[in-house]
């Protein structure tokens, strides 16, 4: 692995050295969850819990006209059986989470259906029993008769007239449109001397977080408090959400995500049906409630992602210089729009990737269809607008006679042009699109000599003699990270034993913030990585903040963290200073103790900690020595004075200006199999630059399991709707999702580029390895492809029987 | 010794007796038949470590040992266990409480993210390692071939493959120092 730094920060003169961040520091979290000491939420223990599971349609588009539930209440065990007309104040149509004056249609689902459904999947009746089992033999009880409706699932079609209507008020199954202008395409297009124009798809997928989605509840009638614990990304958003739906105090409502089986997107939505119901049936029954969903029930409930086509135009001079773009869009948002056009918004707003293209208009309308809602998975729309991109930059290539790194390299943005706006192109932080900082042209070039280009082409000719399809392809990404609006960060130092407690208001579903934001921390205050204990996710402990998505939780949260743990060091060097009667300048804080440069002179932190913090009791020598009455207090007035207060304790919040763009170039050699059109990727190369590293490891890590989601995309996944709306594939036995028989070794190459829009310089790391896998791939088999002729791969997932297609046709032309 | 009912709290639900060993330790037991062994495991002896990921017997995080091998705990009844031996995530650390060389070469080599997948690959690798120390000399495609049997979303494998790899290492290294005849 190899890394390159553009120049670092500033620091200022009484800054620590960076021992632990940039370090590949093994991780905190990690000895519980080996050990199997992980408490995911059905492994909370809760005394005298019962178990809620739902009825789901099994018709996609169609009107309820008889449901009964008198068996299923008979059958022994079961507590409660729920339908819409049972839930009180909880039958209302959801919140639409991020309003957008385009979206002129929203429609949100219903916890329970009343009167329609909208898709295989939806829950239409959900009961309480003692036991999973008897739950579930409850819901097999429960008689339905749903009188289907017409329907349209190809989206295209949806937006015909005449096509069947999801939602009846709903004209043309549209529930947004939006243009957007940057520059003047028209002029551009007029003056080119080249157009090209490409039409790409990528099919639908789901984020397949290894642990489904899950909601635990107990509602205490004592103190009046309701504890949910949940697989969420969001737990301070379901917080709001469960007391405003519920009408109660928002301290009276305690969301924990403990830790949480993978996110990927889908659990940033809330609330699902199980996030609400559980909660009520918690409140109602006086006894604990959980609902854990098995996998059949998540591909069918938990929202999916990707279905987009989009119909992409280049203007280019003769010389491959792209100066205007055009592209038009449609987005399948499945039955809702819960998350408005966060997902469609994303992709055209990182429609012109990595290069000038100053003139731009982008348009896209997002589609109802009847199927399971749609809302970001890891990408967030990036990915399909990086294949429609990449893609019609090879198309353009080819055309132009020019090569494919060559006519990039023309187009990259320089390192002098940032920061690089684009007006008009307004990004989901609601400000126009502005690339932070970069090393395009470099990260190109590293790429090409990793790779070592003449030695692939002579093995290239050389396969081609022997009849192997041999081939690369390779694709540019920008990535928009670190969304706003803030995040806090909150450092204590315990004054008894002296460990750093750090709080912020995200969730971690693996990234490793119990290791990366305490190396931040450990930093700051001379203390070992492990000796820093990061608590998130718990609205009962922290509650400022918003969530974990968008790669922000470095950018955002690590910037607050960090600008809290710079207070809490600058107060421990005062303190300490006053103890020992010397300069603060010349105390160094190391090994968990402030000592005097210079001198053996040292006082462990927990010293510090406990003098910070005025006591009556001396419950141990530590705390003797901090008691009012210890002749280390002053004696010339109350021992807190002004606005001073106990302890070791700061936060800070950090709000990021815009947006920070990381970016990164993919390539692969790949081979395909010419009896069973298989694919085989021999070398996976990466060039990343996510700004500052605070734990390569980490990074990597989010970068290669990024990529396995894309291999995903490019060559297996595809969530296969049939023509009645039935989603015709839902079990991993036959979604196929990469095992580790389908993912490429990877080859990683790092360059580091800080950001100047936070202290710690740090880009957003967790969706990019996913983005540009499938132009990556599709572009790579195009090459290995190319002596058979074949027509475009614009359309994945891929996979053997569409090559074998392609091949077929070409040679029967 | 762990003697219970196990029984669905549905009174006319029959229930059959069995008598096992989990973790080293005799478990007897009154359970319903239809009962699964990853929720007579989880949830009726508190053994949480193993994890359902989904309940058909493809994702490999319920993964225990059966009798010293490798299976699906979704996938089997708790009644089917009459006899038999169990090995879950709880028993790999030491006695010591010391990580075991494939949950340290897990740590080491990044191999775990959200974590849940992870007590499946610990008792499917151990497994592997168990049966055929001469992993460490496999080529990666071969391991990667030997692993395919656990899902895992978010790391993409290669931690995982390092992992294996750097675990048969460290058991084939530990090895060859105990069969080295000590010297006078």
């Amino acid at each position: 692995m190899s890394r390159r730094e553009a120049e670092q920060p500033e620091q200022a003169d009484n800054a620590p050295p960076m021992v632990h961040t940039g370090a590949r520091v093994r991780r905190n979290e990690d000895p519980r969850l080996l050990r199997g000491q992980g408490r995911y939420v059905d492994d909370i223990p809760l005394e005298g819990c019962v178990h809620g599971a739902f009825l789901r349609s099994t018709i996609a588009r169609g009107r309820i006209v008889a449901l009964d539930t008198t068996d299923a209440e008979r059958v022994p065990g079961v507590l409660a059986v729920y339908t819409c007309d049972n839930i009180g104040g909880l039958d209302r149509e959801m919140p639409l989470l991020i309003p957008h004056p385009c979206i002129t249609h929203g429609r949100t689902q219903r916890p329970l259906a009343r009167d329609d459904v909208y898709y295989v999947g939806q829950a239409i009746a959900f009961v309480v029993a003692v036991d999973r089992y008897v739950a579930e033999d409850a819901v097999s009880r429960i008689s339905v008769d749903i009188e289907p409706l017409p329907v349209e699932v190809d989206m295209e079609r949806a937006v015909e007239d005449g096509a069947p209507l999801v939602h009846p008020d709903v004209p043309g199954n549209i529930a947004a449109s939006l243009v957007q202008h940057c520059g003047d395409a028209d002029a551009a297009f007029e003056r080119a001397e080249h157009h090209t124009k490409i039409r790409v798809q990528v099919d639908r997928s789901t984020g397949a977080p290894m642990e489904c989605l899950a909601t635990a509840a107990r509602w205490d009638p004592v103190s009046g408090e309701l504890v949910v614990w949940d697989g969420t990304q969001a737990p301070i958003g379901l917080r709001g959400a469960l007391s405003s739906l519920f009408d109660l105090d928002e301290d009276k409502v305690r969301v924990i995500a403990p830790d949480v089986g993978g996110g990927f997107g889908p659990k940033i939505h809330f609330p699902y049906a199980n996030e609400v119901l559980v909660p009520l049936a918690a409140m109602q029954l006086g006894r604990p409630v959980k609902y854990i969903e098995d996998r059949s029930e998540n591909f069918v409930h938990m929202s999916h992602e990707r279905t987009q086509i989009h119909e992409i135009e280049l203007a280019a001079t003769k010389d491959g210089e792209v100066i205007g773009l055009r592209d038009v869009f449609l987005h399948d948002t499945g039955s809702f729009i819960p998350y408005g056009i966060a997902v469609a918004q994303v992709a055209s707003t990182a429609i012109a990737g990595p290069y000038r293209i100053p003139n731009i208009e982008v348009e896209f309308r997002c589609v109802y269809t009847p199927t399971v809602p749609v809302t970001p998975y890891r990408g967030c729309g990036r990915p399909q607008a990086n294949f429609a991109l990449e893609r019609a930059m090879d198309q353009l290539a080819e055309e132009l006679g020019i090569d494919r790194f060559e006519i990039r390299r023309r187009n990259l943005i320089a390192d002098d042009e940032f920061p690089y706006k684009r007006e008009g192109l307004i990004f989901a932080d609601g400000l126009p699109v502005t690339y932070d900082s970069g090393q395009y042209g470099a990260a190109l070039a590293l790429l090409e000599k990793e790779l070592d280009l003449p030695a692939f082409r002579a093995e290239q000719e050389r396969a081609r003699a022997e009849g192997r399809w041999l081939g690369l392809g390779l694709s540019f990404y920008v990535e928009g990270t670190g969304l706003g609006p803030y995040e806090g960060g909150r450092v204590r130092i315990h004054p008894i034993t002296g460990k750093v407690y750090v709080n912020t208001g995200l969730t971690t579903q693996g990234q490793g913030h119990a290791t990366s934001m305490a190396q931040l921390v450990a930093d700051q205050l001379g203390v070992a990585v492990d000796d820093v204990i990061v608590v998130e996710g718990d609205t009962g402990v922290y509650d400022w903040g918003v969530a974990t998505f968008a790669s922000r939780a470095m950018v955002v949260s690590g910037s607050a963290i960090h600008k809290a743990a710079v207070k809490a060091r600058e107060r421990v060097l005062e303190i300490a200073a006053n103890m020992l009667e010397v300069d603060p300048a010349d105390i160094e804080l190391k090994d968990g103790a402030a000592g005097v440069r210079g001198t053996a002179t040292t006082i462990p932190l927990a010293a510090i900690a406990t003098v910070s913090n005025p006591l009556r009791y001396a419950f141990n020598d530590a705390a003797q020595i901090a008691t009012q009455f210890a002749p280390a207090s002053k004696g010339d007035g109350p021992p807190l004075q002004g606005d001073s207060r106990p302890g070791i304790e700061t936060e800070q919040f950090y709000s990021p200006p815009h947006a920070t763009w990381a970016y990164g170039v993919h390539a692969a050699i790949v081979e395909v199999d010419p009896v069973s059109y298989d694919l085989q990727v021999k070398r996976y190369v990466i060039v990343h630059d996510c700004g500052k590293m605070i734990n390569p490891m980490i990074v990597e890590g989010q970068i290669a399991g990024g990529v396995a989601s894309g291999m995903g995309g490019a060559f297996y996944e595809k969530l296969e709707y049939e023509a009645n709306g039935n989603l015709r594939n839902a079990s991993f036995m036959e979604f196929l999702m990469p095992y580790a028989t389908e993912v490429p070794h990877m080859e990683m190459h790092h360059l580091e580029t800080p950001t100047p829009l936070n202290p710690i310089g740090a880009k957003g790391a967790g969706e990019a390895g996913t983005i540009p896998v499938a132009a990556v791939i599709a572009s790579g088999i195009q090459d290995a492809l190319a002596p058979e002729g074949i027509g475009p791969l614009w359309h994945v997932p891929l996979n053997p029987s569409v090559l074998h297609d392609a091949v077929r046709e070409a040679r029967s032309r | 010794m762990t003697s219970s009912t196990y029984r669905s709290p549905v009174n006319d639900d029959p229930t059959l007796d069995i008598s096992l060993v989990v973790n080293g330790r005799p478990v007897e037991a009154s359970v319903s038949p239809r009962l699964l062994l990853s929720d007579f495991l989880r949830h009726h002896l508190g053994l949480t470590g193993t994890h359902v990921g989904c309940e058909h017997g493809v994702c490999g995080a319920c993964t225990v040992h059966i009798d010293g091998r490798a299976a699906r705990s979704c996938l089997t009844l708790a009644v089917q266990l009459d006899g038999a031996t169990v090995r879950t995530v709880e028993d790999l650390e030491g006695p010591d409480g010391s990580l075991s060389p494939v949950q340290e070469a897990f740590r080491d080599c990044h191999g775990l993210q959200c974590g849940f997948c992870t007590p499946g690959f610990l008792m499917s690798v151990t497994a592997l390692l168990d049966e055929d120390p001469d992993v460490a000399d496999a080529s990666d495609t071969e391991i990667r071939e030997r692993i395919a049997g656990n899902l895992c979303r978010c790391t993409g494998y290669q931690g995982i493959v390092a992992a294996t790899r750097q675990a048969a290492e460290t058991i084939r290294d530990a090895k060859e120092q105990a069969d080295v005849p000590t010297r006078g």
